[in-house]
């Protein structure tokens, strides 16, 4: 009898130390992080994909007393990246499973160090992409300037231009542009300043009143010295004045009641609205629809184009925005990068075609491929 | 040398983050804050400009009696009070002796009347949008047809009793979102990324200068 209670005893003590062990290893692996700066370490454990429990990470620098909190997950997540940590010192981890309740704590992993990389592998293919692009966008602008014939199809909110600043210039009224509202780091106020360049030659050439009013003053400073230099090739430097073109507020709808403003009490012919706008696009353009202004407008944001459509006479969507200052210039070396970017278009085109069959016939490679790798 | 020195430098701040992007040495990244940070101390100076700009434009207004002058005068008078509010009154809330607090006088006109008139703004999008409906869904020919079909199918589609009516609508609805307008909205935003990494590379390599005044 007491054999088999000792031999019980032994075996619930087997039993225990083995679920034990097991709960204290809980897979628990630390590497450097692949592809990074030298300041991050990437945690993983056996992340069970239904556990509802959360998972306090810790960590200790080498002879360092006490484990700090480095994070907190879920154990479904399986995974924690520890950022922030210094390359030359090397750590050790540790998981609490269900902090706020049974708090089972895992066997400590070894000391690892985070190691600095050169290169961002994961990043292979973007750097590609670029390459390519580059390629075909330079090679073009060679080919443009050897003279070769260049073709851009016809952007119907560029044409409207000239007449709606004739339109303006008939009524003896002033023309309103907005270039969007936010700063000149933004590619669409870039381009939205490329068009302000050739409006502002017109209104020189016609002696019509232009109103840019900013809301940004990185922008308004960039908008202010386009327009200086147009009227001066314009051969009309005495037309230009500085408050032509003016920083109203950097605040989303108080600047799109100053612009109200300018538009009902001024009654603008014609109003561009080109560049990068929000929630403030339809406020714009239907108080321009309501005062009867030819209006063209343009931008990138997929989620304001419908307004524009609806409220605009001429709307130019993404990409003709970016186009505008080569069809506007007619510059060969400009009108070279488009053409670039339309066969690098034709290639992505090419890949999704070549993707969707691949994904259809259960090729997920070449798929993968365009992911982060 | 006046035009070429801001190109060139205008070249080399364009390039860097390029690099930093995909090299991720220290050095490298250190450097690339540090130009995230000179931009926002370059735009606080530009802030002073755009200040400089409204004051003169405002007060220009008032003086030449223009149409809607006294708006000009409430602009100046409120910029006035918000910059004296928050340069010498102080922001945030007060806690007094009896435990109660007070909200200090910059904290409380943001509070009780600029984030009302945001607000105000904000739902006058409603209207603008039933407008702007009112023109677009009018049937003038095969394309407002569709549109008008399209978007009748997504509202009835997208509000309770439109199930309770037509069972099938809902489903209709989801399907018009997540295939035709989602493939649309992907082909303009591909030709868009392509227009603007096109136009970054022609500000990169300088043939297109806005920056400097050229267009």
């Amino acid at each position: 009898m007491r054999v088999r209670g000792w031999l019980f005893l032994v075996l619930l003590a087997v039993a225990v130390g083995a679920a034990g062990g097991q709960e204290a290893r809980m897979g628990l692996t630390v590497e450097d992080t692949p592809s990074d700066d030298g300041r991050s370490l990437t945690v993983r454990w056996d992340g069970e994909a239904d556990s509802p429990l959360d998972v306090r990470i810790e960590r200790r620098m080498r002879d360092a007393a006490e484990y700090e909190i480095a994070g907190n997950a879920r154990v479904a997540d399986g995974e924690f990246r520890d950022l922030g940590l210094e390359s030359d010192a090397a750590y050790s981890y540790r998981l609490v499973i269900d902090p706020e309740g049974a708090a089972r704590t895992s066997a400590p992993s070894p000391y690892v160090s985070p190691q600095e990389n050169f290169f961002r592998l994961f990043r292979v293919n973007a750097l590609v992409v670029i390459l390519l692009m580059g390629v075909l966008v330079v090679g073009y602008i060679m080919a443009a300037r050897r003279g070769a014939d260049l073709y851009i199809r016809r952007i119907a909110g560029l044409d409207a231009i000239d007449e709606a600043v004739g339109r303006a210039t008939e009524m003896g009224r002033k023309i309103l542009y907005v270039p969007g509202i936010i700063s000149i780091n933004e590619p669409q106020t870039l381009a939205s300043l490329g068009i302000l360049g050739y409006v502002a030659k017109l209104t020189a050439k016609y002696g019509t009143q232009l109103e840019v009013p900013n809301a940004d003053p990185l922008t308004m400073a960039a908008a202010r010295e386009i327009v200086k230099q147009s009227y001066l090739e314009a051969g009309a430097p005495e037309q230009f004045h500085e408050n032509m073109v003016h920083y109203i507020t950097q605040d989303q709808f108080a600047y799109a009641g100053a612009v109200n403003g300018i538009m009902v009490r001024d009654k603008p012919a014609a109003n561009f609205l080109l560049g990068w706008f929000a929630a403030e696009s339809l406020l714009l353009s239907e108080t321009g629809q309501s005062i009867n202004a030819i209006q063209i407008a343009g931008t990138a944001q997929v989620t304001q184009l419908p307004f524009f459509v609806a409220a605009c006479d001429y709307t130019m969507l993404g990409e003709e925005l970016f186009a505008a200052s080569a069809y506007l210039s007619k510059d060969p070396l400009i009108l070279g990068s488009i053409k670039g970017q339309d066969m690098m278009k034709a290639a992505i085109l090419v890949m999704v075609v070549v993707g969707v069959i691949m994904a259809t016939a259960g090729v997920q490679g070449f798929v993968d491929w365009f992911t982060a790798l | 040398m006046k035009r070429q020195v801001p190109i060139l430098l205008a070249i080399a701040a364009s390039l860097y983050p390029v690099i930093a992007f995909f090299f991720p040495a220290r050095g490298i990244n250190t450097f690339n804050q540090g130009l995230d940070e000179w931009m926002v101390i370059i735009a606080s100076f530009a802030l002073l400009l755009g200040i400089i700009s409204m004051i003169q434009v405002n007060l220009a207004k008032v003086r030449r009696r223009a149409k809607g002058w006294i708006f000009s005068v409430l602009t100046l008078l409120a910029f006035a009070v918000m910059a004296s509010f928050g340069i010498f009154g102080g922001q945030g809330e007060t806690v007094l002796a009896d435990g109660s607090t007070r909200l200090e006088p910059f904290t409380w006109v943001f509070q009780f009347m600029y984030s009302p008139l945001q607000s105000t703004m904000f739902s006058l999008l409603a209207f603008y949008v039933a407008s702007a409906s009112y023109r677009a869904f009018r049937v003038r020919n095969i394309e407002a047809t569709l549109l008008l079909i399209g978007a009748v199918i997504i509202m009835i589609g997208r509000i309770p009793l439109g199930k309770l009516v037509f069972p099938f609508i809902p489903e209709v609805a989801e399907w018009i979102m997540k295939y035709p307008n989602a493939a649309a909205q992907r082909g303009v935003i591909i030709g868009a990324a392509l227009g603007a990494a096109a136009m970054s590379i022609r500000v990169m390599v300088g043939i297109e200068r806005p920056y400097l005044g050229k267009s």
